[in-house]
């Protein structure tokens, strides 16, 4: 099974859309609770960090008896360090968006502790992809 | 409770808000949801990291954001401290998602102290 959900840079009223369509997914497919869990922290993550900081993205949705993969593919600033992005508490948020609470500098390393497997490739001043793989079975 | 009773009753949101003299601000459906704890944060991914199913949220957070995370991570309810009032959207989600949003005049601290008190026997 294959599903794409658009992803709008900046728009904060639509953060989590995505997420909560991967997570009702696992659950009509009846996989454990506490892989659905980890997938959706991961998921969530990645796609707030789309809205924060690209232009706009998509996230890709493939699905099959034994895994779940999510590709969130964006265009923006991309990321120049990556290594110290996934630091705990590192942000490069802006101020409004740390008004909100987030830009803690949790979100990388909530989708790492999460993810069964991460990926990530940036190109600066391109955008970002971030892989998540989950065993689902 | 009697320290020797065996039967352990989860607590449901309504008898928080009645217990705490909490208002409801929205989520009505959600009242009968069973509480297994809280956790206070107004830091969004310390919540989406650490948080579990079935808790409280205790924040001063006000925006939409705050119902997605508490939807995704199936959380019981959120309680608003110190007098903050949610936004109109945060509402709308809540009514739709039933789940709660309840609030408080006191700060995160009193509030979290009392409820800990409250739910520490059960």
């Amino acid at each position: 099974m294959h599903f794409e959900y658009n992803i709008e840079g900046g728009d904060f009223t639509r953060a989590g859309y995505a997420s909560s369509q991967v997570k009702k997914l696992l659950k009509k497919q009846g996989v454990e609770m506490s892989v659905i869990k980890r997938t959706v922290v991961a998921a969530y993550e990645a796609e707030v960090n789309v809205v924060a900081h690209a232009y706009g993205g998509v996230m890709y949705v493939d699905l099959d008896d034994r895994q779940m993969r999510i590709v969130l593919q964006d265009t923006g600033p991309g990321i120049e360090d990556i290594q110290q992005a996934m630091e705990e508490g590192y942000s490069t948020a802006s101020d409004a968006v740390r008004e909100m609470g987030f830009g803690a500098g949790m979100g990388l390393s909530n989708m790492k502790k999460n993810a069964h497997e991460l990926n990530i490739e940036s190109e600066v001043g391109k955008g970002t992809r971030v892989e998540i793989i989950m065993q689902i079975a | 409770m009697n320290d020797n009773d065996p039967i352990v009753l989860a607590m449901q949101v309504k008898e928080i808000v009645q217990a705490l003299e909490l208002k409801v601000y929205s989520g009505e459906e959600g009242l009968d949801r069973e509480v297994s704890g809280a956790y206070v944060s107004d830091l969004l991914s310390d919540v989406m990291g650490h948080a579990d199913t079935g808790q409280l949220w205790i924040t001063l957070q006000t925006h939409k954001n705050v119902m997605a995370i508490a939807s995704l991570k199936d959380l019981a309810a959120v309680i608003l401290v110190a007098g903050h009032k949610p936004a109109e959207n945060t509402v709308e989600q809540s009514n739709e998602e039933g789940i709660p949003i309840l609030g408080t005049l006191l700060s995160n601290f009193e509030i979290s102290g009392r409820l800990y008190e409250l739910i520490k026997n059960r």
